[in-house]
């Protein structure tokens, strides 16, 4: 944008800025831009007959007239909705205690053990919380043995489970952007705000929580947005009722082989969500740019 | 009469470990007075200073504000504020939200906060600036917020830690003068803790040098600077030229001094009555104590006189602070000499012959040897 | 500027030796089979007794139905020279999509299949009078028990009595509801192109589904996680395939596959050549090997399903051949209901049902 406005600058100059913003403008353009256009294409379309297709708007009035479609994204945006703030109520004062009490090495102990998890991938981690959750499990067999039950416990297959896989899975990027905003927030405020008569409540409402909320904004965004896009984590372990919206965007491309509703289903979804982040800056009065700041 | 004091500490102790941050430390403190804890850094006086904030607790001794103990009450509840080092104020409110802060956290209603946090903005001298963002304020306005956000809670002691440090030099000796004077004119009593001897000095009614936890002498500017107690606030407070010794012989109502490196010093008998012959001394006199003359006019033997001659090294010339460096003939000691702000040295240039003078009741001796590294402090 | 220039070079000397391996690999590509296929299909002793007689490296890329009718459609029928898919679904997705080529039957040595299946699996491949798919791997949807503790499960809808409640799994997909549609009394095969009626019949399965769904454990995925759920003891019976329920038996005796009384659903796998396949004579070649009698029972051994080979049941191991008689007696061979190919359009209407079923 620049480069291109400043006529009065030298060639040279232009050239390196064309040059550094290249891989960027192509990133953008093959990775970024040109399958989101195939993306809507093939989203307006609407199969006829073997291969005859025709322009139309048939993908996304269905997505709007089947309640079972709308059904799925509005529970699939609730719940993600909760596991964003369930992430963020129980990554605050993680992130609090390792920013703010830990000291030395302890902290660089505690940072890396929120980080060892994410070591294996999300496939690997998920079947670990199956291996504990199941009927035949870890913790059912120790409840059996430590006689609180009388009977094998089934914790899989159902939304808190699905929930607590979520919520786990979420925990690191809510706790890195936190930990980095308060580690920048100076002692001597929270100091000074129990000095002029604040409690601990006051003083992390006034202080702590407006000096934390541009990390507070993009952890959510960000946790918000993977789990919004989570496949597996919904997938097993909500077994019979997982019912994700992504999870039926991968059933119309891959089982159904309905690229176009498919695809409608994917625009739909990035509008959506970009909406409900939209709506979240604007509760939180935060910009996009104070949240990558 | 314990009601008379704001703040009391009564042999007030603190441990980390096995490290003695402040050891055994008692002090009174008047109502209304600016009373200063100078010391260099690490000495125990931030220590000293949270412990009276509520941030730290002593491990041993007791607190007492306005008369009650407060050994046990949390920051929020003691009637103290602090100014803090880098001052602290919060950048996520305008001026008059972090002034209105502490009125707010005590349930104060709303009309009755605007009416104190105007009166208070206009107090220190900013009576507009209440919309205004923190990052607006020059470096000498956030100063005077910081105070006004502690003193529109009407505390029974304001604390303040080092609050001048990061000012530079020329608003420093402005803010001095202004502190001063705000405090002359609220009344307030002031705690202030610095490790720069000319803010201890020039702001408060009363100062403790503290050194190793411990404070070494308390007292007021003049009493400090004049009549030092112990080596380490004769060398921490102003300058002075130092030798190592020992007490030889004494003459009518003087103690001739050795020194280690040749040459003998005369001090006052009663002065240093305690001192056993033999012992080993450090010995202080300050520059402008010293009297110079041209080595042509040879001065009057004056009894108790201590009489050298000496060869300028360097003229130090910072107007009314000028002063030169000597090196003594016989000894070949350095000494720094004040020069008088008559002019009447302004022609004086280095190898010229002079000589130094002064009585034996300039000489400050003190037993035992300070370990090294602790040097005048700065001014 | 020298070391620049040197850094240069080298890069350059870097790009010439990548584009050097491209063409190498290129040559080499002549002798290279790309198979898409199931897991078992190739085992590594049978690819290396092929590449030890032809010199033809094969690459296996595991699949299932959907996932190669998928990958195939991205590509436009590119990337792979022969795919395994079942004979049902070829006919549709090659109307809808045109993903695969005809085969050239005179390069296939017909007398090494079993007859009937062979011209059947033709029949059903057939588009425009061409021929798409020859019969590999055949085997069935069931039941899988754990008879000591499910002994009154003899066919589908067993599955959702109160005797094994919650500890029940399925699919969710295509075959459980053609499944239950047969236990129900209704002929969904029949029903394949009307698609009112058909529409009935998914709506009442879907009926019976949700009301069944209860039952239901959870719904498998991999046959390793349907495995791990029955030894587990975790449920006691599911709907799954023949060769599931036959691995089970080996480590449990009470555990085995049932053919349900409505009858078990018969499948058979074929070879079918992918539109832009590039080697051709060697996926023929790759037909012709594995059709012999010896290879097809090596197949058989790694798969655990039996194949269209003509006299492979000789090479059978004997425990594989016990467990399939006495899963099928003759008269539950005589039921086995074999997928008729799937019209295109009905898969759309499944896929709500089944959308349906999850939902509630």
């Amino acid at each position: 944008m620049t480069a291109a406005s400043s006529t009065g600058q030298g060639n040279g100059v232009r050239l390196g800025v064309v040059l550094l913003a290249t891989p960027l403008l192509l990133w953008l353009l093959v990775l970024v831009i040109l399958p989101h256009v195939d993306l809507l294409l093939v989203s307006l379309r609407e199969r006829i007959a073997f291969r005859q297709y025709e322009f139309s708007f048939a993908n996304y009035i269905a997505f709007f007239v089947e309640p079972l479609y709308w059904n799925t994204y509005v529970r699939t945006a609730v719940m993600s909705i909760m596991a964003t703030v369930l992430t963020l109520i129980i990554g605050f004062p993680v992130s609090y205690y390792i920013a703010k009490i830990m000291r030395g090495r302890g902290k660089n102990v505690l940072f890396m053990m929120c980080l060892i998890p994410f070591w294996v991938s999300e496939l690997v981690r998920t079947f670990g919380w199956m291996i504990l959750l199941r009927e035949s499990g870890v913790i059912s067999s120790f409840l059996q043995w430590a006689g609180l039950v009388d009977g094998p416990v089934e914790m899989l297959y159902n939304d808190v489970t699905i929930m607590v896989g979520l919520v786990y899975t979420s925990m690191l990027f809510m706790v890195v952007p936190l930990v980095s905003v308060l580690d920048s927030l100076d002692d001597s405020l929270i100091e000074a705000g129990y000095d002029l008569g604040g409690n601990a409540f006051t003083v992390t409402r006034d202080i702590v929580i407006p000096h934390a909320m541009p990390g507070i904004a993009s952890g959510c965004i960000v946790v918000f947005m993977l789990t919004l896009g989570n496949y597996l984590t919904p997938n097993l372990l909500g077994g019979k009722d997982s019912l994700w919206f992504t999870e039926q965007i991968y059933t119309q491309f891959i089982t159904r082989f309905n690229w176009e509703s498919g695809s409608a289903f994917g625009f739909l979804l990035l509008v959506l969500s970009s909406l409900i982040v939209w709506i979240g800056l604007k509760l939180s009065r935060q910009t996009l740019a104070d949240t990558v700041r | 009469m314990a009601d008379q004091f704001d703040l009391e500490c009564r042999n007030v102790g603190k441990n980390f470990d096995r490290f003695v941050a402040v050891d055994n430390v008692s002090l009174t403190i008047p109502k209304g007075s600016f009373f200063s804890i100078l010391g260099p850094s690490g000495c125990g006086k931030t220590t000293l200073l949270r412990m009276l904030a509520g941030f730290q607790e002593p491990t041993s001794g007791d607190i007492l504000i306005k008369g009650k103990s407060v050994l046990g009450v949390p920051p929020n509840r003691r009637p103290v504020n602090m100014v803090f080092q880098h001052l602290a104020l919060f950048p996520m409110m305008n001026v008059a939200d972090n002034v209105a802060y502490g009125l707010r956290r005590r349930g104060v209603d709303k009309a009755t906060i605007n009416r104190k946090v105007a009166e208070t903005l206009a107090r220190v001298g900013l009576p507009d600036s209440g919309p205004k963002q923190i990052s607006q304020l020059s470096g000498g306005q956030k100063q005077r917020i910081a105070i006004a956000r502690c003193l529109v809670l009407e505390p029974a002691v304001l604390l303040l830690d080092e609050p001048l440090g990061a000012l530079d030099l020329k608003l420093r000796e402005h803010m001095k003068v202004e502190l001063k004077q705000l405090q002359h004119e609220i009344g307030t009593t002031f705690v202030y803790i610095t490790h720069d001897q000319s803010e201890a000095l020039v702001m408060s009614d009363q100062v403790a040098v503290m050194n190793a936890g411990k404070f070494e002498q308390v007292g007021t500017p003049q009493d400090l600077y004049y009549n030092p107690q112990t080596a380490f606030v004769a060398s921490f407070v102003g300058e002075s030229n130092r030798w190592r010794g020992t007490v030889g012989e004494t003459t009518g109502d003087y103690v001739a001094i050795n020194l280690d490196k040749g040459g003998v010093i005369l001090a006052d008998k009663a002065a240093h009555a305690s001192l056993p012959t033999g012992q080993d001394v450090e010995i202080f006199v300050r520059p402008e104590a010293i009297a110079i003359g041209r080595s042509d006019a040879a001065p009057d033997p004056v009894p108790g006189n201590n009489s050298l001659t000496g060869t300028v090294e360097n003229v130090l010339f910072n107007g009314a602070a000028s002063s030169v460096q000597i090196r003594e003939t016989a000894t070949g000691h350095e000494m720094s000499v004040a020069l008088p702000q008559t002019g009447a040295f302004a022609n004086l240039r280095a190898g010229d012959v002079i000589n130094l003078a002064w009585h034996a009741s300039q000489t400050r001796c003190f037993a035992g040897v300070l370990p090294s590294g602790i040097e005048g402090g700065q001014s | 500027m020298a070391r620049k220039n040197g850094a240069v070079r080298a890069s350059m000397l870097g790009v010439t030796a990548i584009a050097g391996m491209m063409m190498l690999g290129a040559a080499a590509q002549a002798a290279e089979l790309r198979l898409l296929t199931w897991g078992g299909y190739a085992p590594d002793e049978v690819i290396d007794l092929f590449e030890k007689e032809t010199g033809i490296d094969v690459q296996v890329t595991l699949s299932n139905n959907e996932d190669m009718i998928s990958k195939l459609r991205a590509t436009g029928g590119g990337g792979f020279d022969l795919a395994q898919p079942s004979q049902d679904r070829i006919a549709g997705p090659q109307q809808e999509y045109g993903i695969y080529k005809p085969l050239d039957l005179s390069k296939i040595d017909g007398a090494q299949f079993i007859a009937s299946m062979f011209e059947a699996t033709k029949a059903n491949t057939t588009v425009d009078g061409a021929v798409y798919g020859v019969p590999h791997v055949w085997g069935t949807d069931g039941l899988v028990l754990d008879t000591s503790k499910a002994p009154n499960v003899k066919d589908y809808l067993d599955l959702c009595s109160d005797e094994v409640a919650g500890k029940v799994s399925y699919r969710l997909r295509r075959p459980t509801l053609i499944a239950f549609a047969f236990s129900m009394g209704l002929d969904p095969f029949a029903a394949y192109g009307d698609e009112a009626k058909y529409q009935e019949i998914l709506d009442a399965v879907e009926a019976k589904l949700i009301e069944c769904k209860p039952n239901v454990k959870t719904y498998w995925e991999g046959s390793d996680g349907l495995v791990n759920l029955l030894l587990s003891g975790e449920i006691v019976a599911a709907m799954a395939w023949d060769t599931g329920g036959w691995r089970l038996n080996n480590d449990n005796p009470a555990m085995n596959f049932v053919a349900p009384t409505s009858g078990a659903l018969g499948w058979i796998d074929t070879f079918a050549m992918p539109a832009k396949a590039d080697n051709e004579d060697e996926a023929y070649q790759w037909i012709n090997f594995v059709m012999k009698p010896e290879i097809a029972a090596m197949i058989t051994a790694s798969a655990g399903n039996f194949t269209a080979s003509k006299g492979a049941d000789a090479f059978a191991e004997d425990k594989l051949k016990e467990q399939f008689q006495a899963s099928f007696p003759q008269e539950a061979l005589d039921n086995i209901n074999w997928y008729p190919p799937v019209p295109a359009g009905l898969e759309t209407l499944e896929g709500k049902t089944l959308d349906r079923i999850k939902a509630n």
